[in-house]
């Protein structure tokens, strides 16, 4: 596979001042290790997306980076502070959210007491009805054991119950993984809208059709590495190299 | 009928402790997912803290209420941060080695310094005393037992059910790696959590001392059982311990009125029974 220069230096972003820069980010799960120096940028209100096959190591990487895989190395800055020894409460208190692929809605809790969970971090959340303008289904089932929604429902519990936190930097893991284009269609216009209101989204996605649709910027991971990053518009002339990386 | 409802009275104050410490059991099963074996010690250690407050230090019953459940929590969470915490992620086995050896040591301890008999702890004044209700007589320290363990089991079932810190430890039951990505100091809430299910221990020794005596052997009798009624109700259900906490001493105690030889017994019959047919207890969930 063509390794370029990212390991090196990362792909310079197009919007606002830089929010997350990811250095030689090395994570182990036990003996395996994982990831093998990852270099990335992410400026404030863009969307950026990690694309990759199965097990190239993007879930893992928005893990370190929340501080879930304690076993990590390298430097990871936010806002200029290193969180690369932080605890996952900690780099939650300072403003990053995340969304884990399993969605994680809680099943002795109820649609309510999923969403309120979250604690608010900082000022500047959505307020609920806001909230409820995002995605109206949820209104409905307030009282419904989470685990009892559809899954589109609780993904968008789970986007929803981040958005109130204050955290101004959010992490999706894979969103429309398993989902019927409709909810896809759905999350897609939510993500756009989080984009508008000035929220930083790192999105992990296989589906790179729908990411193209939201994204700014896009790096390609493979082998717990960046091993190429482009932006949207140089989308269509790396269609070619993405479909080799992906294996579509 | 008189001893009908003697014996009515008897279950329910037996009731009153079972479900106090099985509570504290599910509480901490719930959370920390150890079965603490040491619950029995932490609940003598409730009656002698009660016992010294009184005759070193002059503190009444009242305050004792208080302050015992919180030194003895103390203890507790020392018990949790130096040891407990480390058994995280391990079978169950290692959790309940360890907690047996603590309560071995602890009652160990009390026994060398005190001895097997039992040290007398007095009824408070306003506590004195009893009434005639027309069928029975109810002495009022016994009805107080009855009445304080019914509302703290239901005051610690609204906490952990009905407001924020306890969809907080539900969550965590769940999926602590989550909860503590939200922004929540897990490790500290388990703490706190292990506090909580040992004060309530310590607080049904406050309550038992002047019923049973200060003994350092009073909870290694009571643990067992105490253990059946958490299997029956089901591990980690906190309504369900309540319910059989009370239910079984109930059950024990008309045991006692109509079949006296099988009132130790009963209890151990009923946990084989509810095991053989619902093996996740009354109200506990599948894992």
């Amino acid at each position: 596979m063509p390794e370029t220069a990212m390991a090196e230096a990362p792909v310079k972003a197009a919007t606002g001042g830089n929010i997350l820069q990811v250095r030689n980010l090395e994570a182990w799960y036990g003996e395996s290790h994982i990831l093998h120096g990852i270099n990335f940028d992410v400026n404030a209100g863009e969307v950026v997306t990690l694309l990759g096959r199965n097990g190239a190591g993007k879930t893992t990487t928005l893990k370190s980076i929340m501080g879930i895989i304690s076993k990590r190395a390298g430097s990871i800055q936010f806002n200029n502070q290193e969180i690369i020894r932080a605890t996952s409460d900690k780099i939650a208190r300072m403003g990053i959210a995340f969304c884990p692929e399993e969605r994680g809605i809680f099943s002795s809790l109820d649609v309510k007491e999923n969403l309120l969970l979250p604690p608010v971090v900082r000022a500047g959340g959505l307020p609920l009805e806001q909230i409820f303008d995002l995605f109206p289904n949820l209104k409905e089932r307030l009282s419904s054991q989470g685990t009892k929604l559809s899954g589109g429902e609780q993904q968008m519990l789970a986007i929803a119950r981040i958005l109130r936190t204050g955290a101004s930097f959010l992490m999706l893991d894979e969103p429309t993984e398993g989902l019927a284009p409709v909810i896809i269609q759905q999350i897609g216009h939510t993500i756009a809208r989080l984009k508008k209101e000035g929220f930083t989204i790192l999105l992990v996605e296989q589906n790179f059709r729908f990411a193209s649709t939201v994204a700014d910027r896009y790096y390609v991971v493979e082998h717990g590495k960046i091993i190429d990053g482009f932006s949207n518009a140089e989308l269509a002339a790396n269609m070619d190299k993405l479909h080799t990386y992906l294996g579509v | 009928m008189q001893a009908l409802y003697a014996q009515l009275l008897v279950g329910l104050i037996n009731g009153s402790f079972y479900a106090l410490l099985s509570l504290g059991l599910a509480v901490i099963f719930g959370m920390l997912n150890i079965i603490n074996f040491a619950h029995g010690a932490l609940y003598m250690m409730g009656a002698f803290a009660a016992y010294f407050l009184l005759n070193v230090g002059g503190i009444s019953y009242w305050w004792a209420l208080l302050l015992a459940p919180i030194i003895v929590g103390i203890f507790g969470m020392i018990l949790e941060r130096t040891m407990l915490k480390f058994l995280t992620g391990l079978d169950h086995l290692y959790g309940l080695l360890l907690t047996f050896g603590i309560a071995l040591i602890v009652q160990g301890v009390f026994q060398n310094y005190f001895g097997s008999s039992g040290l007398p702890y007095a009824i408070p004044d306003q506590l004195k005393g009893g009434m005639n209700l027309g069928f029975m007589f109810l002495p009022i320290y016994r009805g107080w037992v009855v009445v304080f363990s019914l509302v703290v089991c239901l005051g610690t079932w609204f906490l952990i059910e009905k407001t924020r810190l306890g969809a907080y430890l539900r969550a965590a039951t769940e999926n602590p790696t989550l909860v503590r990505a939200f922004g929540i100091n897990v490790p500290r809430m388990i703490t706190l959590t292990y506090g909580l299910g040992v004060g309530l221990a310590a607080l049904a020794g406050v309550l038992s001392a002047p019923i049973n005596q200060v003994r350092p052997l009073m909870g290694a009798d009571l643990i067992i059982v105490v253990f059946a009624v958490v299997v029956i109700g089901g591990m980690g259900s906190i309504m369900g311990s309540i319910i059989t906490g009370f239910a079984l001493g109930v059950i024990e105690g008309l045991t006692k009125y109509f079949y006296p030889e099988a009132s130790n017994t009963v209890v151990f019959v009923l946990m084989v029974l509810v095991l053989l047919v619902k093996p996740t207890g009354l109200t506990g969930r599948a894992a």
